[in-house]
């Protein structure tokens, strides 16, 4: 995300080097980072229609990535994109709420098809299709690809275009503040005016002096708010009001199965939640499940629980796909979601007191793919003070204040 | 942006929806007489003509050999005929007579079709023949737009499209009606003999052309001495 923002910042900003951006990255290796976790998938099927329209956009600007990220005299970018559709099953219960999304996706012009059971059984063979009601695909724009290249991407052009990328880590911010008195109470509006950046292997202390913050650290981004001095205020004000984007360890499994579904397996949505999907030419499947709200595990690391796959995930695995039924584990890793425990859905925009900290995050699971047109977004708002190309109000921190939820019933 | 000099359109006998039987749809699929068994010189201007499409026009006798073997091509499909732009990228006029007619067939071996470019195409409801062999901006985005010929493409040639990789034939299992795939050439894949056997695992009942074991053959089709 960080580095989309700063790439767009300097694609839009109106006189060249108008603007200094600076990314600031406490690990260049990305070692934790949710980027290189991801597992690199992109769908139209949401349920919100800024949703989808980000997914379409996305889909075009990787499309025409090198138009827009390709550097002089550099290798060509390939973001090795496998055009294979999401598969999404619902039983009895969720075929309504499956059809009417489709309906939304298919305004927001997704090419989306539903199938019956008796179609989906000829389609995919190896289907187990007891209590799928009605399943719906994604015809064009959807797959997955490597998220590694478009961090790449984003990074090399970003700083071909004169973003300065520094290693450290933003430990705290110097904010001025202003007293507000308003009709019904005081109101405290603040200004970050410093970041304050520790170095890495040194106790020294960088402020960097800056006219506006981009909070993009994915799960940490709460953590970061509350630097700022977000959701630490008196009780019962505005000011109490955190940033509710937190860590949220997913698990994903690699498996093999010579017998799987073959080449055109695509992303398997399950009624349950379980999804899978092809992992290369080798007879390779990777999936996970979110666990539930009560089996939330531990994220103090990036441990991977095994009995988890065995325990909750391969039974329903083998229930839908009975060839899964002799699967072998070959490898799992785990990574954060940065879960928005309000809505599962995006933070676009600045806060309302911490005036200068704007955020992009708490994308919950579908971020990597909407990184190119949040980036946008965010610019687009920095620059012009304004959405321009998709309109993202609904995911404004605003929301977090009047109680309004911008659910997203599609969250895997 | 695309150009269209290179297309070739053959269209099919105005049909009444649903009366064609499954026999009918499904022509025996002989490929064209190979090649191979033309003097080289003849084979050497078949490649010029469809590398270059200029080349056919100034020369004329190419253009009518050119034809020839079009109209030979034609043949075993059971259809009617062929048009093809002139020199200038326009149709000569009586193809406009054929308004009406679903277009069946169409040859854009060796185009700089793209993404955009089949735009042109998606509207054809009824082609049961696509040539994109040679064409070297047919990537995967390209060929996750073939979807819409779901219904009805039978033929498909990706034959030597630098772009093709394992990854964009997966998408080709929506062609559920398809009897032949020519994926000869394709540099870009790995493991072709594997992939082989994965493709036609994904399409039962389509002859698969190329890959390894058929590469042999198409090489001496596609590539003059
Ligand atoms: C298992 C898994 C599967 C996923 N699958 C998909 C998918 O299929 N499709 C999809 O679109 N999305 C998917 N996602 C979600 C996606 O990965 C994230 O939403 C997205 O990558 C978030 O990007 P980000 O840049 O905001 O966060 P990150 O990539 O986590 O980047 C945040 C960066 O901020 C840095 N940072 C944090 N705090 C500080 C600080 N104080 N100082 C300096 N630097 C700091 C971190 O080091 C990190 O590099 C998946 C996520 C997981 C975990």
């Amino acid at each position: 995300m960080g580095w989309s923002v700063a790439y767009w910042l300097k694609c839009l900003e109106t006189r060249k080097g108008a603007l200094q951006v600076a990314v600031i990255e406490k690990d260049p290796t990305y070692s934790k980072a949710s980027t290189v976790l991801s597992v690199g998938g992109i769908r139209q099927q949401f349920s919100l229609p800024e949703n989808v329209q980000m997914s379409l956009y996305s889909a075009f600007f990787l499309r025409t990535i090198n138009e827009h990220l390709g550097v002089v005299n550099e290798p060509p970018i390939d973001i090795q994109f496998n055009p294979l559709g999401y598969l999404f099953l619902a039983s009895e219960d969720g075929a309504a709420i499956l059809e009417e999304n489709v309906h939304v996706q298919r305004d927001q012009g997704a090419k989306v098809s539903l199938l019956s059971p008796t179609q989906l059984k000829k389609k995919y063979p190896w289907l187990n299709t007891d209590g799928v009601a009605v399943a719906s695909y994604g015809l064009e724009n959807e797959g997955w690809f490597d998220p590694w290249a478009l961090l790449h991407a984003f990074k090399r052009k970003a700083i071909s275009m004169g973003v300065y990328s520094c290693h450290g880590e933003v430990t705290s911010f110097t904010t001025s503040s202003t007293e507000l008195l308003t009709p019904e109470r005081e109101l405290t509006l603040s200004r970050i005016n410093y970041v304050h950046v520790q170095m890495p292997n040194s106790l020294e202390n960088q402020p960097v002096e800056c006219s506006l913050v981009v909070n993009a650290a994915g799960c940490w981004s709460g953590k970061l708010a509350e630097m700022a001095g977000v959701g630490i205020g008196s009780p019962n004000t505005q000011d109490e009001i955190k940033l509710p984007v937190e860590p949220r360890k997913r698990y994903v499994y690699v498996w093999h199965c010579p017998d799987g579904p073959g080449l055109a397996c695509p992303t398997v949505i399950d009624t349950t939640g379980t999804y899978f999907r092809r992992e290369g030419i080798g007879g390779n499947y990777l999936g996970g499940l979110s666990p539930t709200e009560e089996e939330e595990p531990d994220i103090q690391d990036l441990k991977v629980d095994h009995s988890f796959f065995q325990e909750k995930i391969w039974p329903k695995l083998a229930h839908r796909v009975p060839v899964f039924e002799s699967l072998k584990v070959r490898s799992a890793w785990a990574g954060y979601y940065d879960y928005n425990t309000f809505d599962q859905n995006a933070v676009l925009g600045s806060h309302p007191l911490v005036e200068n900290m704007f955020f992009i995050t708490g994308f919950s699971g579908h971020g990597l793919q909407h990184s190119p047109a949040a980036g946008r977004a965010m610019a687009e708002l920095i620059l012009e003070g304004k959405f321009k190309t998709i309109c993202m109000e609904k995911f404004s921190f605003n929301r977090f204040i009047t109680g309004e939820p911008a659910l997203e019933r599609n969250i895997i | 942006a695309s150009s269209w000099a290179a297309v070739r359109v053959c269209m099919g006998r105005p049909q009444p929806r649903g009366r064609r039987s499954a026999t009918e749809r499904l022509p025996v699929h002989k490929p064209a007489p190979p090649p191979a068994s033309e003097p080289l010189r003849q084979r050497f201007l078949r490649y010029l003509c469809s590398r270059f499409y200029d080349i056919e026009s100034l020369v004329d006798w190419s253009a009518k050999l050119h034809f020839k073997n079009l109209r030979r091509k034609n043949a075993f499909q059971g259809q009617e005929r062929w048009f093809r732009a002139e020199r200038h990228g326009t149709f000569n006029s009586d193809f406009l007579q054929f308004r009406d007619v679903p277009v069946e067939a169409i040859d854009l071996a060796g185009s700089v079709v793209n993404y955009h470019g089949l735009d042109n195409l998606v509207k054809l409801t009824a082609l049961k023949s696509l040539d994109l062999s040679r064409c070297p901006n047919v990537d995967e985005w390209a060929l996750s737009r073939l979807h819409v010929f779901a219904e009805t493409l039978e033929e498909l040639s990706l034959a030597g499209c630098p772009q093709v990789t394992e990854r964009g034939l997966a998408c080709l299992q929506q062609l559920e009606n398809l009897r032949r795939l020519d994926l000869s050439h394709l540099p870009a894949v790995p493991c072709q003999g594997l992939l082989r056997i994965l493709v036609e695992e994904m399409l039962p009942g389509c002859e698969v052309v190329g890959l390894d074991s058929g590469a042999q053959t198409s090489q001496e089709e596609e590539v003059p001495a």
